[in-house]
């Protein structure tokens, strides 16, 4: 054992720290810092103790997810607070994670002070995950015994520069305790020493006191030691506690992080626990500022504390001011067209594009070369997560702009040397089209602009395009992949009968799947039958790059083909004989069991204004405060709350780029006055006849009374006992209890100009701003249906007129009443736009029109009822049965065909 | 001693591990008066099915399988104890006959496997301790709608394989070998269980890890990657990690391309014979099975092979003729890691 042992430690090879969740994770001395996500823990973030508490685990789950999202490595998982049973809860977390296999795939750090806790969570994690911590806090009898179960279990470990005397504060104390530490665990445990990492305790400077000078200098010396005479072993530590004494002054803390990182990693740590919202680029760190905080965390002078305490109350709050930085221009030409795309930085590029065509033997060698060889670091700092979306899309506009500029030298060229037939080598073709019916393109937008980065070559067909278009030019230009797209449910529809239009016409190639309303079940189940040939639905920018690589690989398509098709055969039988079906009611149980409200009580709020009012040219001004940001996010793909993301360890700095950037369009939106928001309501008399219809009387004027019919769909799985099978049609006084009730509809629009200025940024080569456009319309149009219905509820109507709520509680529904929309869980027919557009005449009065798949046309538009009634909620409609269906065409006088057809995704399959 | 015995071995040779006891078995067409023999013909549940158990009843029918197997040229035959836990024989009702089946099954293959050494002293022959998945998943739960439930929890399973392991070494077995893992989080609790008695009685025993990539997507049942599953299992210092079922050995390739380019251990692969067809039966002839093999030995790829599923000791005799002329994939140096 012994001699195998010393053998080992001798041997340099392969002895990385290899870690697995689903997949694995190995660190050689090549890896880049890897960073562990810490969100997951008790101690560290308030939010996620109370989701515990709370037993909310989908929540706690989410925040799992958005770390792994947002790059972390490892994720670590911390129980340990005084109010909760930390052994119940890591199990029960850790269980669940394993049931999440896009969080489940990266290691799992198991963090307690507890060790019962800890191998409690050891004995339900099936990859080798990380244990955090021991030391000889307790003795070795103890630390032996520990790191020998954790060896037992399959786990590397941090320990903890620790012993029975206490922390090591110093260096000398450091290397005393790492040492006996390493020497125990390799000589006498055998533990590997590559699995071994030491957390060397950072300790804050700065502070004032003498002994705390030499705080950030021990760790890194200590790190530098460890690093040369411990083989194998690794360095870790938190590094916000090194600013501790500057809280508050951010401008110092993240320069003094990125300085401490920056020594600590070159003598050798290379894992840490770091929020990447507060770290400076240690290269943009302004002169003076750095030679400070250099003299404080390398204690270069006696008075450096001071110094940088002096310094610190000039840069305070000033951090937004500084002044750029143009050294990089100074490097040798491919560095800097790297560095430009890698940035997004289009100031310079047609000046070093024009530098480097006139050093190449043809233009095209620019893009090929210059180019080509950015955009792959582009496309790898993607590909480990350490870009995000919307770096990903500037980094695009940049490379557009610069082939936009050669592509004129490259036609002269080709005339003057026509190429022979031979070596026209053929680019992979992706066609992309959002499909009939569907006006949506942000999710596809996005996609073809990544994609595009990395080298496939696009023909996006735009939206609303129709299945003979898309078929006729995948033909014409031979495409080698179809990616399909669309928000509205419809769309599904149209993606069925083109996967089949697809099978009759035999075509091979790949049919991606993306968009809002898409799914993998969807595509499973109703997609992939009806096309022998690979269907895969990609629902995020990032997935898309992997698998358009893995279809179209030679070498690894016929797995990756054959795979895909498995299993979505096996997610499709898993998921049409999943657990036990569900009851239903026939439609006349159904409305038997309908919500009833006590009308005998009931006296309805009459509107201070009924009828229809317009609004022409709203001011946008007035809608800012009302904007939900979050979707903004998540339509980039930064997965978070607003404004928690603009914190957030892993995507927090991106977040607070793009809402830099979102706020500068903004601005121009506003002062040039680009959108043009417009809405249409209308407050009527209403009551329910017949159970699950409203009958509305629009004007007031008897002559011209008109009347109009909204039919409701009913629940119709059967409820636990006492539960309602609700239709919209309940909240609404029955005509038979003989009161007057009323309801509304609307229509509103942020859409008008988004078009033109699109196409204005697309000219430019600028696919980012032309994005971030119609984000933002969507954003206002949302923003305008959250103000309107404010405005209704406590002017127009006037049923709330002494609420106050803040935009938050707007956010969270926090109101007296609903406005479902058409299209959504609790009425998923679209049809019924068509009755709001008759009664209001919105596209005669505001211009918003219907597509044939009744999607909004501007698509930053906004419709649906007003429910005033205080016991009006929102809801999920859930399956419905034919019977339901057929009455339903019944009642609309309509074919039943029809009806199935609109209301396709909501018909039950049991 | 046998550790050192077969880590010479591997050095000079590709070893042959046998084929397939189960579809010997079905050759024998026991009723369900055969399987409960004397000894359980009150039994009060069917026991027809339940192969362990004919170690008992049955135990010249296995002695039988593993002397073909040998003929045929296996170097190492598993026990008949694939699933000789408390867990899975709880199916029948016979949780109290675990220790004496799989000590039973050892003795019986250690038996045959002395025979054939002492016939041919320079071809030692091997017997490895099957030690299958149990029937339970520790890091899965069995019901969708409750993803956070086990049906089985780590210290269960230790207990079931300590007691499994403990017999097969008590009938004397060289090797212990951990198989058809589909959940990694098992295989981790019966190393622990192993890790466990050595410590207890202070003993060294070789130890193979066999997972199973259940389809082309490459991962375990419990979601992991090839290279992710080794990683997890590489804690301890074992003498082969490989892949077995599921798979016919063309489809295997990748995956053991993946942990041969990986590991410092030994590689085993014992593939089905090809993929079941409509009927669930595996009709890869034995020609058709070692003309994939061919693609592992021009490769490299392995130090130990045979069949799973379907596979015969024609198949293994097929397989044994045409390793002879290749080299094994050489070992790294490091042997502890």
């Amino acid at each position: 054992m012994e001699a195998d042992l010393n053998k080992a430690k001798k041997n340099e090879t392969a002895r990385f720290l290899r870690l697995s969740g689903l997949e694995p994770l190995i660190v050689t001395p090549e890896s880049n810092f890897v960073n562990v996500g810490e969100r997951t823990n008790v101690a560290g973030s308030r939010k996620f103790l109370r989701l515990i508490n709370e037993e909310k685990f989908d929540e706690a789950l989410d925040i799992a997810r958005d770390q792994v999202e947002g790059g972390a490595q490892i994720i670590d998982i911390n129980m340990d607070d005084g109010l909760i049973d930390g052994k119940k809860a890591m199990v029960t977390f850790l269980n669940l994670i394993a049931a999440e296999p896009d969080i489940s795939r990266v290691p799992i750090m198991i963090d307690s002070s507890k060790w019962d806790i800890i191998e409690a969570g050891l004995q339900v994690v099936q990859g080798k995950c990380v244990v955090n911590s021991i030391s000889l806090k307790e003795g070795e009898a103890e630390f032996i015994d520990h790191a020998k179960k954790i060896k037992r279990y399959g786990a590397a470990v941090i320990v903890m520069a620790f012993d029975e005397v206490g922390q090591a504060d110093n260096y000398d104390r450091r290397i005393e305790i790492v040492k006996r530490s390493y020497d125990i665990l390799v000589d006498q445990v055998g533990f590997p020493p590559e699995d071994i990492i030491f957390d060397l305790n950072i300790f804050p400077v700065a502070t004032g006191m003498e002994e705390h000078r030499l705080n950030a200098l021990d760790f890194i010396r200590a790190t530098k030691w460890v690093k040369e005479n411990l083989p194998h072993a690794h360095v870790s530590g938190g590094v916000s506690n090194v600013s501790f004494s500057f809280r508050g002054n951010n401008v110092v803390r993240e320069a003094m992080h990125s300085v401490f990182l920056y020594h600590a990693i070159k003598a050798g740590m290379n894992i840490g626990i770091v929020n990447p919202t507060m770290l400076e680029v240690y290269d943009d760190i302004p002169k003076d500022l750095l030679e400070h905080v250099e003299d404080v965390i390398l204690d270069r002078r006696d008075d450096a504390t001071e110094r940088l305490l002096d310094f610190a109350e000039s840069v305070k709050g000033t951090a937004k001011e500084k002044t750029v930085d143009l050294s990089w221009r100074e490097e040798p030409l491919q560095d800097r067209i790297t560095r430009a795309l890698v940035k997004g930085i289009d100031a310079y590029i047609l000046e070093d594009v024009e530098e480097a065509r006139l050093a190449s033997e043809k233009p095209l060698h620019v893009i090929e070369g210059h180019l080509m060889t950015g955009m792959n670091v582009v496309g790898d700092l993607f590909g480990d997560g350490k870009m995000f979306l919307p770096q990903v899309v500037k980094s695009a506009r940049v490379m557009k702009k610069a082939v936009a500029y050669l592509l004129p030298y490259i036609e002269e060229e080709k005339l003057k040397n026509p190429p022979p037939a031979s070596e026209k080598e053929k680019s992979n073709l992706v066609l992309m089209a959002t499909v009939k019916g569907d006006v949506h393109d942000i999710g596809k937008n996005i996609v073809s602009v990544v994609l595009a980065c990395n080298n496939y070559e696009i023909i996006d067909l735009g939206v609303m395009v129709p299945p003979e278009k898309i078929i006729a030019t995948a033909k014409e230009k031979n495409v080698d992949i179809i990616g399909l797209s669309g928000l509205i449910t419809p769309s599904l529809d149209e993606m069925v009968f083109l996967a089949k239009e697809m099978k009759r016409q035999d075509f091979k190639v790949p049919l991606l799947i993306g968009g809002a309303t898409t799914s993998k079940a969807h595509t499973a189940v109703k997609i992939d039958p009806e096309y022998p040939e690979s269907v895969v639905h990609v629902n995020d920018a990032s997935r898309a790059v992997t698998v358009v690589g893995d279809l179209l690989n030679p070498d690894s398509s016929v797995t990756y083909k054959a795979g895909i098709k498995e299993e979505y055969a096996l997610f499709r039988e898993r998921f049409l004989t999943r657990g036990k079906k569900r009851d239903f009611l026939t439609i006349e149980q159904a409305r038997e069991n309908k919500w009833k409200l006590d009308w005998d009580a009931f006296e309805a709020y009459k509107p201070n204004q009924l009828g229809i009012q317009v609004i022409e040219e709203f001011d946008l001004d007035k809608l800012v405060p009302y904007i939900d940001w979050s979707p903004f996010f998540r339509s980039w793909d930064l997965h978070g709350k607003y404004p928690d993301i603009l914190e957030d360890d892993v995507v927090g700095a991106q977040a607070q780029e793009l809402f830099a950037d979102a706020k500068e369009i903004l601005k121009k939106i506003l002062d040039e006055k680009l959108l043009k928001a417009k809405a249409i309501f209308g407050l009527f008399p209403a009551n329910t006849v017949n159970n699950d219809d409203i009958e509305i009387v629009t004007s007031g004027a008897v002559e011209n009374e008109e009347k109009f019919i909204f039919r409701t769909l009913r629940q119709q799985s059967k409820k636990a006992s006492g539960k309602p099978n609700i239709a919209l049609s309940d909240f609404i006084a029955p005509k038979e209890s003989g009161k007057q009730d009323y309801m509304g509809c609307f229509c509103v629009t942020a859409g008008f100009g988004t078009q033109e200025l699109a196409v204005k940024y697309e000219a430019e080569h600028d696919d980012y701003n032309s994005i971030m456009v119609k984000a933002l319309a969507d954003r206002f149009a949302e923003a305008f249906a959250e103000y309107l219905h404010e405005r209704v509820r406590k002017e127009h109507w006037g049923y709330a007129s002494d609420e106050a709520l803040n935009n938050d509680q707007l956010i969270k529904e926090e109101y007296k009443g609903i406005r479902p929309a058409p299209g959504y869980p609790a009425c998923p027919d679209h049809l019924e736009k068509l009755t709001i557009w008759d009664v209001l005449q919105v596209k005669e009065t505001i211009g918003v029109e219907l597509t044939e798949s009744l999607a909004m046309w501007p698509a930053a538009s906004v419709s649906g009822y007003y429910f005033a009634n205080p016991q009006a909620r929102y809801f999920g409609l859930g399956k419905i049965k034919m019977d339901q269906v057929s009455d339903f065409a019944n009642r609309k006088n309509i074919e039943t065909r029809l009806a199935e057809k609109w209301l396709n995704p909501n018909i039950s399959d049991d | 001693m046998s550790k050192n015995n077969i880590q010479e071995e591997l050095k000079k040779r590709i070893l042959i591990l046998d084929g397939a006891m189960g579809t010997m078995l079905q050759r024998y067409k026991f009723t369900e008066e055969d399987f409960r023999g004397e000894r359980f013909k009150d039994w009060p549940t069917p026991v027809q099915g339940n192969n362990d158990m004919l170690s008992i009843t049955q135990p010249d029918a296995i002695a039988q399988v593993h002397a073909k197997y040998f003929e045929a040229g296996a170097d190492i035959v598993e026990t008949n104890t694939f699933s000789g836990t408390t867990i899975a024989m709880a199916d029948y009702g016979m949780e109290e006959f675990v220790y004496e089946l799989n000590f039973e099954s050892a003795k019986i293959a250690k038996k045959v496997a002395l025979e054939f050494t002492a016939l041919e002293p320079e071809k030692p022959r091997f017997v490895a301790g099957a030690i299958g998945p149990t029937n339970k998943t520790a890091s899965m739960s069995p019901d969708v709608n409750d993803p956070g439930f086990r049906a089985i929890s780590f210290d269960e399973l230790r207990i079931a394989y300590k007691q499994q392991a403990k017999a097969l070494i008590d009938g004397g077995v060289d090797i212990l070998l951990v198989e058809t893992v589909f959940d990694t989080l098992n295989a981790k609790a019966a190393l622990f269980a192993i890790e466990e008695i050595k410590e207890e009685r202070n003993i060294e025993i070789p130890v193979m890890v066999s997972g199973t990539i259940t389809d082309a997507s490459g991962r375990t049942l419990s979601g992991q990657t090839a290279e992710a599953f080794l990683i997890s299992v590489g804690h301890l210092p074992l003498l082969s990690v490989g892949f077995n079922c599921a798979l016919g050995a063309k489809q295997l390739t990748p995956y053991l391309e993946v942990v041969s380019g990986k590991s410092n251990f030994a590689i085993s692969a014992y593939p089905n014979a090809g993929l079941p067809n409509a009927f669930g039966e595996y009709d890869e002839t034995p020609e058709e099975m070692a003309a994939q093999i061919k693609e592992y030995l021009d490769k490299q790829l392995i130090n130990i092979i045979g069949g799973c599923c379907g596979t015969t000791p024609e198949h293994i005799s097929a397989i044994a003729q045409l390793v002879k002329e290749y080299k094994p994939r050489p070992l790294p140096q490091a042997t502890n890691a």
